[in-house]
């Protein structure tokens, strides 16, 4: 290598650190102004929020899945064409009363109880409640038992049935652990709502109401107050954190 | 003159044959188990509607049938009746092989079976499953005891305590098993109290039918065939389980026939539900549970040639009346809306289908290979077979 070769080469090298360096510290302050808003990462969950979801069927058109396309693709949810074991985290239920046949569409996802069975049966106590009441699968404990499929009463789990490629890195998924809605808490901490919500609301439809229960001055407070709503299979006593409206 | 023990003596065929025939299908097993971890369940029949399948089938009824297994060594040292006493060393071994194999398969099953350490150290108490990880490798260290007191003459005489506490850990095993699904709210053919008592007559029964089969074949093997008064206490004692068993089904199905929101379920089982129906009705109360109990008490079918048959159908009927408890139970919708038909695209509302897997039946039929290779070793390595029959003394 000749004088003049080694000088370009240690030139460019150094032009691509300066950009490297570069790079890393913009993307940090991109990062921090995005933190600055939300929950820092070392600080615990509150227990004084209660996320949840009010769902206002009157106005969920029927054949709409705005919904969980946002989920499939929040979470790259792609499916392999294979409906029976392919992941549903969010799914489009059309309910038709017998007795007067009154057609009425919902989305069914994770309803986030406060006493969720899922995190009772499951034995390694991978299944969990965080504080705010989001009912999540620790990824790393789960054994694939599917206990918590079977005592989900909302079929709100899938399992993972086969290798998977291309995961969103805020959405970490396993062969064989089951997994279900997370309420975009990964959204969530950062002060933004989920993407199913999201999508309903950027698509004009607004039926679906994202918030804290706990505070009496959010929306979803408010409206849970003002407006009948009721739970699904309130029998159980789980006190979910989904509540839907006109059911 | 007391009972003799001796293991299994010979190098001939007739233990060579079995054990490489049983050592070929338990590692097809392991091998069907690696098939389903490498690819994913999406190679058995499972789904996200019918999550446990055929292994859950085969597992559940080994469990059950390792705590029945133990009945023969009850009866001897509990109960104090000493014509079963030359068998007890071999009921016990027959109820540690079965939980074996059935422990084997539960866990091959998993969707990370690597994660079993994660399973034996982190626990969630109020869930009956980290439970009976506790009962099941319990039950195998107490009966491990307990054949300790009988083969060593200096603890014989603990032999009654030992058995004593690996009686009542029996029951509390099969009340954890049969809570696994008594505790399933969620689901409307499961959900009832009853599935623990249930869960312990099936073991009752399902446990002496295979010991018989287990018994008549090590006697014939170790040249010793089971005498025709053993045979006959076995089978009466099989007649009473079997009566136990079909109460307790009728007595489920007559609380939940009562409860309007039951009835959808029941008619599902009962009279509309395909291969289930036909399970319930054709072979669990027929081939496994009425044939056996005119082969066990009409006159003219004897103790000698019927009994083993009759236990080789109660076991027939037992695994398909798991598979209707187990797989009927979740091919039935959830009800999430009562009085409404519900429709997705995640079949909600739809009875689900399944069709087992070669990987899993394959699975299954290696954990039954291996409790029976557990139990042909141990009669090889430790002496199980009596060299008599009878003795009066219970112990």
């Amino acid at each position: 290598m000749t004088e003049s070769a080694r000088l370009a080469d240690r030139y460019r090298r150094r032009f691509l650190a300066a950009v490297g360096v570069g790079a890393v510290l913009g993307s940090g302050a991109i990062r921090l102004v995005e933190l600055a808003a939300a929950k820092p990462d070392d600080q615990p969950v509150s227990g004084e929020v209660r996320w949840g979801m009010m769902i206002d069927t009157s106005k969920c058109a029927e054949g709409c899945t705005d919904c969980v396309d946002a989920c499939n693709d929040e979470h790259g949810l792609d499916g392999f064409g294979r409906p029976q074991t392919d992941a549903q985290w969010i799914r489009k239920l059309e309910v038709r009363e017998r007795a007067t046949g009154k057609v009425t569409s919902l989305p069914m996802l994770c309803q986030h109880c406060e006493h969720p069975p899922c995190v009772d049966v499951c034995p390694t106590g991978a299944s969990f409640r965080r504080a705010d009441g989001i009912v999540l699968v620790n990824k790393h404990t789960c054994i694939g038992c599917r206990y918590c499929m079977m005592a989900c009463p909302y079929k709100a789990r899938s399992f993972v049935h086969e290798n998977l490629t291309d995961q969103r890195p805020w959405s970490p998924r396993g062969k064989g652990t089951v997994e279900s809605c997370t309420f975009c808490v990964h959204r969530i901490d950062r002060d933004a709502r989920p993407a199913c919500v999201e999508a309903c609301s950027a698509a004009g439809h607004g039926a679906m109401v994202f918030g804290d229960l706990n505070d009496p001055d959010s929306d979803i407070a408010r409206r849970a107050r003002e407006v009948p709503s009721r739970q699904v299979r309130p029998d159980l006593d789980l006190n979910t954190g989904v509540r839907y409206e006109g059911i | 003159m007391n009972t003799r023990y001796e293991t299994l003596g010979g190098t001939g065929r007739g233990y060579y044959v079995p054990l490489i025939l049983l050592g070929a299908l338990a590692a097809a097993g392991l091998a069907a188990s690696h098939y389903m971890d490498v690819h994913g369940h999406v190679v058995t029949g499972m789904t996200n509607q019918v999550v446990w399948g055929m292994p859950h089938v085969f597992a559940v009824f080994l469990i059950l049938a390792a705590s029945g297994a133990l009945n023969v060594a009850s009866l001897s040292s509990v109960f104090g009746r000493g014509e079963y006493k030359p068998l007890a060393r071999l009921s016990g071994l027959v109820a540690v092989a079965l939980l074996v194999g059935g422990l084997a398969v539960l866990v091959l099953d998993l969707g990370r079976p690597d994660r079993l350490i994660v399973a034996m150290t982190t626990y969630n108490f109020k869930s009956i499953f980290a439970w009976n990880i506790f009962l099941y490798t319990g039950f195998l260290a107490v009966v491990a005891v307990y054949l300790w007191m009988m083969f060593e003459p200096r603890m014989n005489r603990h032999t009654k305590t030992a058995g004593t506490v690996a009686f009542a850990w029996r029951f509390i095993l099969t009340t954890g098993t049969g809570s696994i699904f008594g505790f399933l709210v969620a689901r409307q053919a499961y959900d009832a109290a009853i599935m623990a008592p249930m869960f312990i007559v099936m073991s009752l029964s399902f446990g002496t039918a295979v010991f018989i089969l287990v018994a008549v074949a090590a006697g014939r093997l170790a040249g010793r065939t089971l005498p025709d008064a053993m045979l006959a206490r076995l089978k009466r004692l099989l007649g009473l389980f079997v009566m136990a068993v079909l109460y307790f089904a009728l007595a489920y199905h007559l609380a939940n026939l009562y409860v309007t929101e039951h009835h959808g379920v029941e008619y599902f089982i009962l009279v509309d539900g395909g291969v289930y129906t036909a399970l319930f009705w054709l072979l669990q109360v027929g081939v496994g549970a009425l044939v056996p109990l005119a082969l066990i008490y009409l006159p003219r079918f004897s103790a000698r040639r019927w009994t083993p048959a009759a236990a080789a159908l109660v076991v027939v009927g037992g695994v398909a009346q798991l598979y209707v408890i187990i797989i009927g139970g979740q091919a039935y919708p959830l009800s999430m809306f009562p009085g409404a038909d519900v429709s997705s695209s995640f079949f909600d509302g739809v009875v689900a289908s399944y069709a087992p897997s070669l990987p899993e039946i394959v699975l299954g039929v290696g954990g039954i290979a291996l409790a029976l290779l557990v139990t042909l070793v141990g009669m090889r390595v430790l002496p199980f077979m009596p060299d008599r029959y009878v003795d009066g003394t219970g112990g």
